[in-house]
């Protein structure tokens, strides 16, 4: 069997979830064997999750999980783990998964990838690639023991329906009272959160001020895309922390990354290299970031960036 | 508070990433090496904070070499007060943690902080690892940390969001950015540095369940197009003819 951790909030499952799932399917038949999800709190959409692959989904309902507590529910997953004989237990690279994944390897003692970002290869072992050194490199692990744990970065691969609706069956765990209280949640409502967009339009100081971001939001908003910033933008205040994509920032990963006014220093380069596809704008022809762009504009964004959103709008409007 | 923070050295933010012996070796040849800036900036700062306002003894440790004494040094001349080194390789996560763990047994830490990750490998395990390893509470990807007896109150990353948590000592807490900010040690910190106490222990035995295999090298050059900054419309039809991305 392989598991896989089906994350919700609030009951809602989104692409990420559906994305690991898909993923724990496609494993399920490299090693000839079901898939199945576990649901951890209440969702009344978990036979979805049959759609994108799952052959099995477990629910837990119990009120406990309402609130996310890395103890509790890596006890749970680790239950499920044993009783299914799960040979692979698989969890999303995003906030809850980084949580729970190396407290999972270390419950079941098992091999473990943080941060996959392909399916594994059978032909020599069990190997799984993930990015190291901040996006510089690509390592692959071999996983050398009988039960293996992966978390999967986001986008990593497409969800796909590849099944039909399967009804939840329970199950019981048994778990102490959580030790970490969850106070108050705050959501951003609205965005994609950065880890998980698919398309991202970044502006650093090539801006100039912070009141100057008017033209960079209209551009996300056109096509639907996430705002970030560079370190220097986020540290002098003009955009918020939670913008600031590169090494010391957030990762990302997303299929379009456009990059405004960024000069492209190797530590911003790291967390963004990844991308599908890259556009740099940039009045400077040396800018280093158009070493690693896949379109480049050399030009003055206050002229360029109007022009795009323009032609984005009339494109939007003609599709 | 006793506080004990887990820091491990990387390579420096710029450095070159290549790779030898056919592919299976990290060459350090030419890279130097740093703390890894979420134990140094975030997560070490923040232990110190708390010690100077409220009392406490803020230890470091670190799985490695004789190698790893300079970044160690660093962080005792930021502010802590001693250092353990504990006398391996770190091959894998959960061999580092399981070092860590068996030495922090027996010391009873009210705080254990991590980085959030580590810039070289980036799996972001050992913090979790290690709390489960002492059955300790665990609370990561933290941008604050502020303590009231034993009660700790934090706000931690979620999926789309922040949640404020709170937990009781002891715990075991990765930090992120916004945690505290970064600080230099000044000439009286080195000077100080050099009279604390690094203690070298033995490692425990553990083997590494998963080893790499092979190493590649990211394609660094994308082939780039040059778009005429009059002619935006053709990068939009590139963009969702060609690459299809919009």
């Amino acid at each position: 069997m392989v598991l896989v951790f089906a994350h919700h909030s609030d009951g809602k499952f989104k692409k990420a979830t559906f994305e690991v799932v898909t993923y724990g399917k496609k494993v399920a038949q490299m090693l000839s064997c079901d898939c199945a999800a576990v649901v951890l709190g209440s969702s009344d959409s978990a036979a979805v999750l049959g759609q994108y692959g799952a052959d099995k989904v477990y629910s837990i309902s119990d009120s406990q999980f309402d609130n996310f507590d890395s103890q509790t529910y890596t006890s749970a997953i680790a239950q499920v783990a044993e009783k299914t004989g799960a040979k692979v237990v698989i969890v999303g690279h995003n906030s809850t998964g980084k949580s729970i994944v190396g407290r999972l390897a270390a419950k079941l003692d098992a091999a473990v990838i943080g941060g996959a970002k392909a399916l594994p290869s059978a032909t020599d072992g069990f190997v799984v690639e993930k990015n190291v050194f901040s996006g510089k490199g690509i390592a692959c692990y071999k996983l050398n023991t009988d039960v293996k744990i992966i978390s999967l970065m986001g986008n990593s691969i497409q969800p796909e329906i590849i099944g039909a609706d399967v009804s939840p069956e329970s199950m019981d765990v048994n778990i102490d009272a959580p030790l970490v209280k969850v106070i108050e949640r705050k959501t951003v409502s609205g965005t994609v959160p950065l880890p998980e967009a698919e398309l991202v339009v970044s502006a650093g100081r090539g801006v100039g001020a912070p009141d100057k971001w008017g033209i960079i939001e209209e551009l996300a908003d056109v096509i639907g895309a996430t705002t970030a910033c560079s370190r220097p933008v986020a540290d002098t205040g003009w955009r918020p922390h939670h913008e600031h994509v590169g090494q010391t920032g957030v990762a990302i990963r997303p299929n379009l990354y456009f990059a405004i006014g960024i000069s492209g220093a190797i530590q911003h380069l790291a967390g963004v290299s990844s991308s599908k596809v890259i556009v740099v704008i940039n009045k400077d022809p040396e800018a280093p970031f158009f070493k690693n762009a896949d379109y480049g504009v050399v030009g003055d964004l206050f002229d360029v960036v109007p022009r795009l959103n323009t032609a984005l709008k009339e494109f939007k409007a003609n599709s | 508070m006793k506080i004990l923070v887990c820091v491990s050295k990387t390579p420096e933010t710029t450095a070159n990433i290549n790779f030898s012996n056919n592919n299976t070796e990290f060459d350090t040849n030419g890279v130097s090496f740093i703390m890894n800036p979420y134990d140094e900036w975030y997560a070490l700062v923040r232990a110190l904070e708390i010690t100077e306002a409220s009392g406490g003894t803020v230890t470091i440790v670190n799985v490695g070499p004789a190698t790893n004494d300079a970044v160690i040094k660093k962080g005792l001349a930021i502010g802590a007060k001693d250092a353990v080194r504990i006398d391996a390789e770190p091959t894998s996560a959960l061999f580092v943690a399981k070092q860590i763990a068996a030495y922090a047994k027996s010391e009873s830490y009210d705080i254990i902080f991590t980085g959030k990750e580590s810039i070289d490998y980036n799996g972001s395990l050992v913090g979790g690892m290690i709390a489960e390893l002492l059955d300790l509470a665990y609370v990561s990807y933290a941008s604050s940390l502020e303590l009231a007896g034993n009660t700790a109150t934090l706000n931690r990353e979620i999926e789309g969001g922040t949640e404020v948590v709170q937990v009781d000592t002891p715990f075991v807490v990765s930090a992120a950015k916004g945690m505290a900010e970064q600080r230099i040690p000044n000439m009286r910190g080195i000077m100080m540095a050099k009279k604390k106490p690094l203690s070298v222990v033995a490692a425990s035995a553990a083997d590494d369940k998963e080893t790499v295999v092979e190493f590649k090298v990211v394609p660094k050059d994308r082939a780039i197009k040059m778009i005429d900054p009059e002619n935006m419309k053709e990068l939009v039809r590139l963009l969702h003819e060609e690459s299809k991305v919009i």
